[in-house]
């Protein structure tokens, strides 16, 4: 503010400054004009509209159709009758429902539980290493995480493949000989199993390189005091490292959470729910009985749950979020 | 940065830690590119090689000359393209108005797009399905683009609100009191700065609708010319069965621009995504 003042009295400014630089110091940007009033209302009117049409206009149309009697012929000739709750009835009473629902937390629980575990375990090694072994380490987290779900998905098929996996091979090695030729695939349990690690080996690279990042937030000279103070490492992670990074860590297990349920790609490429029902999550069932049995209400019941069980999450996800960056917004 | 002091026998579990870690993120990666470069009789024989002896081509001509290749290839880059430079284009001013002017709904807004950005895109499938098909846009590819954009928008304003607040203003105001418009000096000055935002972000965008597999394979259904990389890779296997060797090329040529693009760009990769999904 003073250079500026020193300036303009050296230099008589020209005739429109004065009127410009009362405002600069302030804040960022002050609307001058009306004009300038209706200019962010027109930047950001194509992302509402974006927004209108492909999120809030679908998910209407999910709530509307889950409380109507839309099957594949309401869905020819368009008229579909209003059932009111009906479908949330039918579905609450199917013991097949339930069973999906402790199915899709049992699966979202082992994957977050495991995804933590291992991503704040690589964390800690990543800040111990080197900056050789660092850049070595995040290049490998950045291929896993670069590999196309699709990819991933096909490849871990032929690890586990019955007959010439690699995986089977080396179990028989190991002196494992009942997993010779063992069908990964035909068995629910073993196929949950390859499922979850599937998604651990692709969700872990996030949360790795994300809590290693906040790792590296934490001032040395805390570490360095605790040291001289005589902490021992683990007490050191226990009473520094980590109420410093909960705020990240939490951002991270709510975003797994949310996560899990994107594991539909990878569950119906590679076991389409089954075998049976043994990979059925929520999201797959809500397809299943869309597509393949042409229930469109039942489905956008079970989407509908989906959503209300996913915005639960997102509800605890954006309070976090929010004490994270409250003054950034 | 801890045990920089500590002997080096102390720091074994830190090192075998990390070669586990590497060993377990590349060996998939590392297998499918082996299988794909190994004859058949490698591929099926009782003890798989760790190191193939004998490379051969012949999986990837499989799957180069297999149906429709070269047009799913096309279908995708277009997808692909088209819904990162929409998004990127409407981001740019979203995320302008977001960051640098004041209105009344700005908050609203970012809390909207909070809530987009983990919009539950599993569970729209239906109306989606059943709006593209009452509207006549099932089979099509701008279908297929305008999802994607959606889907990568919401991500690319957080990063680039966050690199556009993060260019001081006083820069433009600068630019401004030398006679430029504010526009111009949008143009000038802070655009240029803004380069590894829009690459971290575009980046992003890239691989979502790269690797896009649900949409495109419930939307597009009857018309095959339409379909996309992803759909074809997992159909791959019906049609070809137990040709393991030509599954793995196919997924190595569909991974391939996308390990790519991640290697060029790690650097921007993790400090961009880090920041970008959970600091904003």
């Amino acid at each position: 503010m003073s250079v500026t003042s020193e300036r303009t009295a050296v230099h008589p400014p020209p005739s429109r400054r004065p009127a410009r630089l009362p405002a600069a110091p302030g804040r960022a940007a002050r609307p001058r004009r009306t004009a300038g009033r209706v200019w962010p209302y027109l930047l950001v009117a194509p992302t509402v509209l974006g927004m209108l049409y492909l999120l809030v206009y679908p998910l209407a149309r999910t709530v509307l159709i889950s409380l109507q009697d839309f099957q594949l012929r309401q869905l020819i000739q368009g008229d579909a009758r209003f059932v009111g709750l009906r479908n949330y009835a039918t579905l609450l009473s199917d013991p097949r429902f339930w069973q999906v629902v402790r199915r899709t937390f049992l699966f979202m629980a082992v994957d977050v539980a495991l995804i933590m575990l291992f991503a704040t375990l690589v964390a800690l090694v990543i800040e111990r290493l080197g900056r050789i072994g660092r850049t070595a380490v995040l290049s490998a987290l950045v291929m896993a995480w670069a590999m196309p779900v699709l990819a991933a998905t096909t490849v871990f098929q032929w690890l586990f493949h019955s007959e010439f996996g690699i995986v089977n091979w080396a179990l028989k090695e190991l002196g494992f000989a009942s997993f010779d030729r063992y069908p990964w695939f035909a068995h629910g349990p073993a196929a949950f199993v390859i499922l979850v690690a599937l998604i651990v080996w692709q969700s872990v690279p996030f949360a790795a390189i994300t809590l290693y990042s906040a790792l590296t937030t934490v001032p040395a000279e805390l570490y360095e005091s605790a040291r001289i103070d005589g902490a021992s490492a683990p007490r050191i992670i226990r009473t520094i490292t980590f109420p410093l990074i909960r705020p990240i860590f939490m951002l991270v297990l709510s975003l797994e959470v949310i996560w899990t349920f994107k594991a539909f790609v990878q569950i119906w490429v590679m076991t389409n729910g089954g075998p049976g029902d043994a990979t059925t999550i929520l999201p797959v069932y809500a397809v299943q009985i869309a597509l393949a049995s042409q229930r469109y209400d039942l489905g956008s019941a079970v989407s509908m749950i989906t959503v209300l069980m996913m915005a639960t999450v997102l509800v605890l996800h954006f309070r976090q979020l929010f004490r994270q960056e409250g003054e950034a917004l | 940065m801890i045990s920089v002091h500590r002997p080096r026998l102390r720091r074994l579990p830190v090192h075998a830690a990390a070669g586990v870690t590497i060993a377990v993120c590349l060996f998939p990666v590392y297998w499918m590119v082996v299988t794909a470069f190994e004859p058949n009789r490698d591929i099926q024989s009782d003890t798989p090689r760790l190191l193939p002896q004998t490379w051969t081509l012949d999986h990837f001509r499989n799957a180069v000359a297999a149906d429709g290749f070269g047009l799913f290839w096309r279908n995708s880059i277009l997808v692909t393209l088209s819904a990162v430079l929409l998004a990127l284009a409407v981001a740019l001013g979203a995320s302008f108005a977001v960051a640098r002017m004041r209105w009344r709904g700005r908050r609203a807004f970012i809390l909207m797009v909070f809530i987009a950005q983990m919009a539950p895109w599993e569970a729209l499938i239906i109306p989606i399905y059943i709006i593209s098909r009452d509207t006549g846009m099932l089979d099509r590819l701008p279908t297929l683009t305008l999802i994607y954009f959606m889907m990568t928008l919401p991500f690319t304003i957080v990063v680039l609100r966050g690199f556009i607040a993060a260019i001081p203003p006083e820069l433009e105001e600068a630019a401004q009191v030398d006679g430029c418009t504010r526009s111009a000096a949008f143009r000038h000055i802070t655009f240029p700065l803004l380069a590894p935002g829009l690459m971290a972000t575009s980046l992003f965008g890239y691989i979502t609708a790269w690797n896009e597999f649900t949409y495109a394979n419930f939307l597009i259904i009857k018309h095959q010319d339409s379909r996309t990389l992803p759909v074809w890779l997992s159909s791959f296997q019906n049609v070809f069965g137990t040709d393991w060797g030509a599954t793995m090329a196919a997924s190595t040529l569909f991974a391939l621009p996308a390990l790519a693009v991640f290697l060029l760009l790690q650097r921007h990769v993790t400090a961009g995504f880090a920041a970008g999904a959970v600091k904003g």
